[in-house]
């Protein structure tokens, strides 16, 4: 199953390595992995996707938890919580596709942010089964280039992820 | 208010921790703190002969005296020389701090002459690092060091350093800090109430229990309170190769140590058990054999300081995260006054056990006639006697590590010192040398193979330099024994460089260091020989014992098959 971990570290040089080192060293999977300072100088949030059933989510996580940089940690998907994820997009846009395009767009409620004669980029927020649909959606048209910032979640409701 | 250097601060600090002896390397970049080393003499630098010799001395030293072994080694090669030994020591959860020296740190990433990301080498066999990044940080990084390398599960701590940040010119203010914060490191100091009642519970209800106890035993400090646990319920124990020792093996509660060259009982027990009780082990694959086929009729709890130990290969039970000495402590205080619930399934239980035991008495190893070649196994047994199974016995890796933990019996702690993890062959002569400095009065013999010997045998002239008395048993098959015992059983005795042609004459290399060697060929001549070896405390002496090449170690697991399924000899098997 997949799971969203979220993880409190502290924002030193290394921290980053650990943890990406210690899924690589331990052979557990990463499918989307982001990071970047909180509010907090000293603290980085980096949020990671991975596959796996109980028992590696909890060897991940306890593994996780050991390192001395990672100062706390959660399974987003234990409770309900936001899933988002940033999407730019490349694609052809000539002639009548051009209006197909905008159709679509409007349609996934993503937004047109640079325009040339022959292209549209195009920004789109959702969770990543949206963007996946999206992409789907665009392929007849032609992808040009496709960046992902890969997911980032917060639990739902009082549950806060703080020191 | 005191103002230091960087690297007066590291040696003021080594001194303010009580650090008695460091072993080192010096080269470029650690030389500001040699210089500063000089110019004290309260901690003793111990000049080895390659860096890899002094993380298995400090290694040693820490696993003998449970505090941290302290390692100083230069930039680039100084510091990838020290990579195996601190995976030695991340592998058995061993406290030890390796101070690295480091290119300046204007030129680090510039590929500079010696230049390595220690850091970046090391992250995986670490238990934590840091790289210094201004001289004021130095004494509150070192406490966070050696405070990580120690408590909780220990490892090793690698703290790189950069050559400006210990300049002779810079100079800042020192304070030893006494304690160290660090707000995501929160060792537990004890187990769950609730689920040690609950172990407890199970244990009194048990018809067929048995402990099975491992390294965290011996280096959480608990031997004591597992002996007297043991003792009371009068179970059987059984312990890893690493918790050898924890609890006394002359003792009749004790069924040696298990796994794939465990003991007959002790993996028969366990096959047959309904309640393993683990304390600091870790269920490792070379104790379960197939975890599928893993003791199929136990309940399990598994009691570690470490979360992620339990349940990482076999699922527990009950599970108990604290640290050994606590729980045992809090788990004598509920079975104190209780009584086991079925006394009779338990006598029922030992003889079954006890039968298991006959069945292998007297068949162990087949012993040498008068005349032949010496089998391993005896010279172990007569080292034994000789040193009245009090020596701290050091080990390198193969069969002659093997025999040593089987036929030499250890009935106190922190006595085998052996690389279980890693298995590293040439560590047992460098840690020998470490607990020697520390326990001069005490006998510590290496004993090793002509294979592992050679890995590290440089560090004889550490030993003449410091005049270390340590004495080395040689087990001499002329062939990588173990290597050889796998190629005779899983490929047809094609034995592809595993004999060692061209073995140098021991005894008269020992002799060019201006030590005593002697060659022992047959029996009669090996326990007198051991008694002249032991006879002077402070004399470094080398016993080059010719024994069996075709001496295969059993009993041996059969790969993929349950804790149950071994061979017992060449021509038997369950």
């Amino acid at each position: 199953m997949r799971h969203i971990i979220s993880i409190l570290m502290e924002n030193e040089p290394g921290a980053l390595s650990r943890v990406v080192g210690l899924f690589s060293q331990r052979n557990f999977n990463i499918e989307t992995l982001n990071v970047a300072p909180t509010e907090d100088p000293s603290l980085s949030r980096l949020t990671v996707t991975t596959i796996g059933d109980d028992r590696v989510i909890e060897q991940i996580t306890k593994h996780l938890n050991k390192l001395i940089d990672v100062v706390k940690l959660v399974d987003l998907t234990e409770g309900n919580h936001i899933e988002r994820e940033l999407m730019l997009v490349k694609v052809k846009a000539l002639g009548a596709a051009r209006d197909e395009v905008k159709r679509t767009v409007d349609i996934f409620r993503a937004q047109i942010v640079d325009v040339t004669p022959s292209l549209y980029t195009v920004q789109i927020t959702g969770d990543a089964s949206k963007l996946d649909a999206f992409l789907q959606a665009m392929a007849p048209v032609g992808i040009l280039e496709v960046a992902r910032t890969g997911v980032s979640g917060i639990a739902r409701g009082d549950k806060v992820l703080s020191l | 208010m005191e103002l230091l250097s960087g690297a007066d601060m590291i040696a003021r600090f080594l001194q303010d921790e009580g650090v008695e002896y460091i072993y080192g390397y010096p080269g470029g970049a650690a030389l500001h703190i040699y210089d500063a080393l000089f110019r004290q003499d309260k901690v003793k630098h111990i000049l080895v002969r390659h860096e890899q010799a002094a993380t298995h001395a400090a290694d040693g030293y820490a696993r003998a005296s449970g505090k941290p072994g302290v390692v100083l080694v230069t930039s680039g090669p100084g510091a990838t020389n020290a990579v195996t030994g601190i995976a030695t020591a991340y592998m058995d959860s061993i406290p030890m701090v390796v101070l690295c020296g480091q290119v300046m740190s204007h030129l680090i990433g510039d590929d500079a002459f010696q230049e390595t990301d220690i850091v970046g080498v090391t992250r995986p066999i670490v238990k934590h690092s840091f790289s210094i990044r201004h001289p004021s940080e130095i004494p509150e990084v070192l406490k966070k060091a050696f405070y990580l390398a120690a408590t909780g599960r220990p490892g090793p701590v690698v703290v790189d350093i950069p050559k400006d940040m210990t300049a002779p010119t810079e100079r800042y203010e020192y304070v030893y800090p006494k304690k160290v914060k660090l707000r995501s490191y929160n060792p537990v100091t004890r187990g769950h109430t609730g689920q040690i009642k609950k172990a407890v519970e199970m244990m009194l209800k048990a018809k067929r229990p048995v402990f099975y106890t491992g390294g965290g035993v011996v280096t959480g400090k608990a031997s004591e309170g597992l002996t007297d646990l043991v003792k009371q319920l009068g179970f059987p124990i059984t312990t890893t190769l690493m918790g050898i020792g924890a609890y006394p093996q002359s003792d009749r509660q004790c069924l040696g140590w298990l796994g794939m060259h465990g003991s007959y009982e002790s993996n028969m027990a366990m096959h047959h058990a309904d309640l393993i009780i683990a304390i600091g082990a870790r269920f490792d694959d070379r104790v379960t054999n197939n975890t599928s086929k893993f003791c199929p009729t136990a309940k399990i709890i598994h009691v570690d300081v470490d979360p992620s130990s339990v349940s990482k290969t076999v699922r527990a039970d009950v599970p108990i995260v604290g640290p050994a000495s606590s729980v045992i402590n809090e788990m004598i205080s509920l079975v104190q006054g209780q009584s086991i619930a079925q006394p009779e399934a338990l006598a029922e239980w030992w003889q079954k056990i006890d039968g298991w035991r006959a069945e292998r008495e007297g068949k162990l190893y087949e012993p040498s006639k008068p005349g032949d070649v010496l089998k391993p196994q005896e010279v172990v047994e007569a080292l034994c006697r000789v040193t009245r199974g009090e020596a701290y016995v050091t080990t390198d890796v193969g069969q002659h590590q093997m025999f040593a933990a089987q036929y030499y019996k250890f009935d106190k702690p922190n006595r085998l010192i052996t690389s279980g993890g890693l298995g590293t062959m040439g560590f047992g002569f460098p840690a020998a040398m470490g607990i020697k400095q520390n326990f001069p009065d005490d006998d510590v013999v290496c004993v090793t193979g002509e294979g592992s010997f050679q890995m590290m045998m440089q560090e004889l002239s550490t030993c003449k330099q410091y005049g270390v008395g340590v004495k080395i048993v040689n087990l001499n098959n002329a062939s990588l024994g173990m290597v050889r015992q796998w190629q005779d059983l899983n490929y047809k005795s094609r034995h592809a460089h595993s004999y060692m042609e061209s073995l140098p004459d021991f005894h008269m290399l020992i002799e060019a260091y201006g030590f005593t060697a002697m060659t022992v060929n047959t029996l009669d001549e090996l326990e007198p020989a051991l008694e002249r070896a032991f006879a002077n405390k402070h004399e470094l002496v080398f016993l080059d014992v010719k024994v069996d090449p075709h001496e295969h170690v059993y009993p041996m697991q059969v790969p993929l098959g349950a804790m149950r399924d071994m061979l017992l000899s060449k021509t038997e098997r369950t």
